[in-house]
């Protein structure tokens, strides 16, 4: 394998010395001159027409500088699925109706906060309540409410996948297991609420700096939805505290700003409070998975007939690509002959759920670990036998939607078998105690583009200068995963700098380069990755030639950017310093700039990425004989991420998935009565505290991706998946209760418990 | 009401309403913006700051308390040259992602081991079990902090 000089290292991030002294800038903390501030009014009902809103008496409240209904708006509609227009079903503000409750109705703006939401009490709403459904059996009952009048079933997307011959898969099955999932909804739980601030220029032009994912779709979705072009718009991604797929689509706050800026000419911040985050903020799709799956006698895989029904709440937000995925991911880990996938996504009166950190894989990677697991106990095989036996490999397909490159889940089990000491805990652990294991397959980005882009998917422009620096500008977000700092080491290496030589800008929609779809589906190292290192050869290809002309060299040499110099490969006295063969480039082109544009757009890569990570990850743990409660002792996990660009970055988002997937499998969940969330706050809600955690080992398996920068693919994201069933597999081997809808609680696992008699 | 107290080792005298609250004071008035908000009640520990060199929520606190107190808020550690020992450690432990927390964190982990210099894993995670964290999964923040009290005892770090 090739050697690297950054690529690899722990470098410290770029931005932790700003973060650890508090001078990192956040939305909140941005301040402008004259800035009122914004706070939205919510619908208290779960489905309800509004007959008739009077402002009068919060617009005439002392301090109050503007107050706007749906009436105020251009009454644009939009979603992520630019693709599909009838999929775009939310209005920034209610026009007629509301749909959950949370739902945004008003808006008002304020010289300050507590003046504001006074004024929200001033507003005054007469509604018609409407009856509504909490679950997907109420909503696609004959004769439910209808949600949106263009959708009389209240299924609003559906998905299927079917290659082989599911039938005769199951009639050659020796062993059939059917069973039904449900998992619920959690929150993302970012630090930093979401908070928008927005000024309009002299000619009316919209700045928007934001705690967004996405700048690029805010961007785009703000203007159409403002009936504004879209460079009239620009949108500036400050610090983000947290996102996880919580903050990737255009939001209210975010229409409100830019309107009400345009409106008043003063600028407008909204910041939303905690339990507003919970009340009505996104969350991981809640689903009913029910998947029939057929074995041989030796625990081959013959069939899968998977069926899915997503809670979708009130709007589609990202829904179609949680249904899609839920199929594709049905298909992953192992190899099914025979597989058939139905996928429904309905609407509720709930608040709407979205993207979340795994979107669909932890929902349908639970059901298909928990299969595994309990077939394997059923035909007598131990569980990572049955895995191994079944593993996909690298060049392993899933017909008309992908084809898996690099591949290290056979490696990736062996070594977290043998790092657990499996074989032996799987014997001799006491009742009350046990050990098992999840897996997971992620994509490295989306293939698919529903958002319609008409730029590549990624780009970076490179400046060189004579000093020997560099300005790197990408669109691509960094959120606090740390991609300012891996692109950064992936220009560095590719350079031959260091990383002090290197400047970057980045998530900017008006200064950085066309385009970037913004940090989802883990996509940014792969995707932003090959764009910077597109540009970067590019600027290598003109030093090349200045170095080639100064030393008047034969044309069958070759050169490298090594050590902060430009030289000829092999014979490093051949060369000159990185500046001054920018210097030469720059006068030969009579003092233009070296400037270059690289990008990335995946091509010929199927439906769904151009590269999948896969993992395991083995739980200890102990059950309580009286409480029920669960105690995780330990964590194993070996992943394979491709190159791993900074070892350190990536065991922090290791740690950081098993405190979500903890939470997911154990004790975070929204507590509903009917349409109402009722814990809105973080004590109730049950995140894991630094004293819940595990202590844990990670390992990386090494592969070389081809399609990834420097061999690199997705990390952190996929790891969102294999915690819950490998905790779920532990307390059913502590237990004997398998768990089949999430989370697992203390009550559950007392009331399921197979004591010895 | 006039509120005088010391703030990152400087005399302060500031005019507010006695019950504004704390981090309002400090974010909005005197534009230390250091000071995180992330839930308002008491939940998070993002909005830590020390009071007396204890941790306290600045969420909950009205700025009458303040009078006659000494202040530490997260611009008030280390120097312009050189980072306070915990901050060094979580930058060069990996402990800081999206860093929304790390003011708050870095703060708790100094009252921690101002009185305790020498905590185990465990200890440390008890200490800061009053700060939330959504990236981390607190282990690199453990060992930061476990790396920084190495650092302050005079030992090499582990």
């Amino acid at each position: 394998m090739q050697a690297f000089n950054i690529v690899g290292k722990d470098v410290p991030r770029n931005d932790a010395e700003a973060k650890a002294r508090g001078t990192a800038l956040y939305t909140d903390d941005l301040r402008l001159p004259g800035m009122l501030f914004g706070r939205i009014l919510r619908s208290p009902l779960a489905h309800a027409r509004i007959k008739h809103i009077d402002v009068s008496r919060a617009a005439g409240l002392s301090g109050v500088k503007c107050v706007i209904t749906g009436e105020d708006t251009p009454k644009i509609k939009y979603g992520n699925w630019r693709l599909f227009p009838d999929t775009q079903d939310e209005y920034p503000l209610a026009v007629d109706k509301v749909r959950f409750i949370g739902d945004e109705v008003a808006a008002v703006a304020a010289v300050d906060a507590d003046i504001a939401e006074e004024a929200l009490g001033l507003i005054q709403v007469e509604y018609e309540e409407l009856p509504g459904v909490f679950d997907t059996d109420a909503s696609t009952r004959e004769g439910a409410p209808v949600l949106h009048d263009y959708c009389s079933t209240n299924i609003s997307v559906n998905r299927k996948i079917q290659y082989g011959d599911i039938e005769k898969g199951f009639a050659e099955s020796d062993y059939v297991r059917e069973d039904t999932f449900d998992v619920h909804a959690v929150s993302h739980a970012y630090l930093e609420p979401c908070a928008a601030l927005a000024q309009a220029d002299q000619d009316g032009r919209i700045t928007l700096w934001t705690s967004t994912q996405v700048p690029y779709i805010v961007q785009c979705l703000l203007a159409s939805t403002l009936g504004m072009r879209e460079n009239d718009i620009r949108v500036i991604k400050p610090f983000v505290g947290g996102a996880f797929g919580g903050k990737m689509e255009l939001r209210t706050w975010e229409f409100c700003a830019a309107l009400m800026a345009k409106k008043t000419g003063r600028p407008v911040k909204f910041t939303l409070s905690r339990e507003e985050e919970f009340l009505a903020g996104r969350r991981r799709h809640p689903m009913r998975l029910h998947s029939r799956v057929g074995f041989k006698k030796d625990g081959t895989l013959m069939a899968k007939d998977l069926r899915i029904r997503l809670d979708g709440g009130a709007y589609n937000a990202m829904g179609p690509t949680a249904t899609f995925l839920c199929g594709n991911f049905g298909a992953m880990l192992y190899r099914y002959p025979n597989y058939r996938f139905m996928g429904e996504h309905v609407y509720t009166n709930k608040p709407p759920a979205s993207a979340m950190r795994g979107f669909g894989a932890p929902q349908s990677l639970y059901a298909t670990e928990m299969q595994m697991s309990m077939a394997a106990e059923e035909l007598g095989i131990d569980p990572v036998e049955i895995r191994l036996k079944n593993a996909q490999v690298s060049g392993d397909k899933i017909p008309d939607v992908a084809t898996i490159s690099s591949c290290g889940f056979i490696e990736s089990i062996e070594k977290v078998a043998e790092m657990s000491d499996w074989k032996t805990k799987r014997k001799n652990l006491k009742p009350g105690q046990g050990i098992g294991i999840g897996c997971y397959s992620f994509i490295s980005g989306g293939v698919f583009n529903w958002f319609n882009t008409s730029y590549p998917f990624s780009a970076a422009e490179i400046r060189a200068f004579a000093d020997g620096t560099v300005h790197l500008l990408t669109m691509a977000s960094d959120i606090g995963q740390g991609s300012d700092t891996a692109l950064k080491q992936m220009l560095a290496e590719e350079l031959g700098l260091r990383m002090e030589d290197i400047r970057i800008t980045a998530a900017d929609t008006a200064m950085t380069p066309q385009a970037d779809l913004g940090t989802w589906g883990s996509r940014v190292t792969l995707m932003a990755g090959n764009a910077v290192l597109d540009a970067a050869r590019k600027i290598k290809d003109q030093l090349f030639g200045a170095v080639s002309a100064r030393f008047n060299l034969n044309l069958i040499y070759n050169f490298e950017c090594k050590d902060g110099r430009v030289q000829v490969k092999l014979r490093p006295e051949k060369g000159i310093s990185f500046g001054e063969a920018v210097a030469i480039v720059q006068r030969a082109n009579r003092g233009e700039p070296l400037v270059v544009r690289g990008s990335y757009t995946p091509r010929d890569k199927g439906l769904v990425t151009p590269a999948f990570g896969f993992g395991s990850q083995i739980a200890e743990g102990e059950v309580d004989q009286e409480t029920g409660q669960v105690k995780v002792k330990q964590m194993w996990t070996a992943h394979d991420s491709g190159t791993v660009i900074n070892p350190r970055a990536v065991e922090g988002q290791l740690a950081g998935s098993i405190q979500m997937g903890l939470g997911y499998s154990l004790c975070e969940q929204f507590v509903m009565d009917g349409g109402k969330t009722l814990n809105t706050n973080f004590l109730d809600y049950k995140m894991p505290t630094a004293l819940d955690m595990p202590p844990s080992e990670v390992a990386h398996v090494e592969t070389y991706e081809p399609e990834g920068p420097f061999g690199a693919k997705e990390c952190g994201e996929g790891l969102a998946s294999p915690t819950a069933p490998a905790i779920s597999h532990a307390v059913y081997h502590a237990t004997g209760y398998c768990c089949k809808d999430l989370p697992i609680t203390p009550e559950k696992i007392l009331r399921g418990w197979k004591r010895e008699k | 009401m006039m509120i005088h107290f010391i703030l990152n080792g400087e005399e302060t005298e500031i005019e507010a309403p006695a019950d504004r609250r704390v981090v309002d004071l400090l974010r909005e008035d005197m534009g230390l913006t250091g000071t995180k908000e992330s839930c308002g009640t008491g939940e998070c520990g993002a909005c830590t700051i020390l009071v007396d060199g204890v941790s306290r929520l600045s969420c909950l606190m009205l700025a009458a308390q303040l009078e006659g107190r000494s202040i530490t808020t997260i611009e008030g550690l280390g120097s312009k040259e050189a980072l306070h020992p915990v901050q060094k450690a979580f930058v060069e432990e990996g402990a800081v992602q999206c860093g929304f927390c790390i003011p708050g964190m870095v703060l708790a982990s100094v009252n921690l081991l101002g009185e305790n210099p020498a905590p185990t894993r465990e200890e440390i995670r008890k200490g800061l079990a009053g700060n939330l964290c959504r990236c981390t999964g607190y282990q690199k923040i453990v060992d930061a902090v476990e790396s920084a009290a190495s650092h302050l005892q005079g030992k090499d770090t582990p």
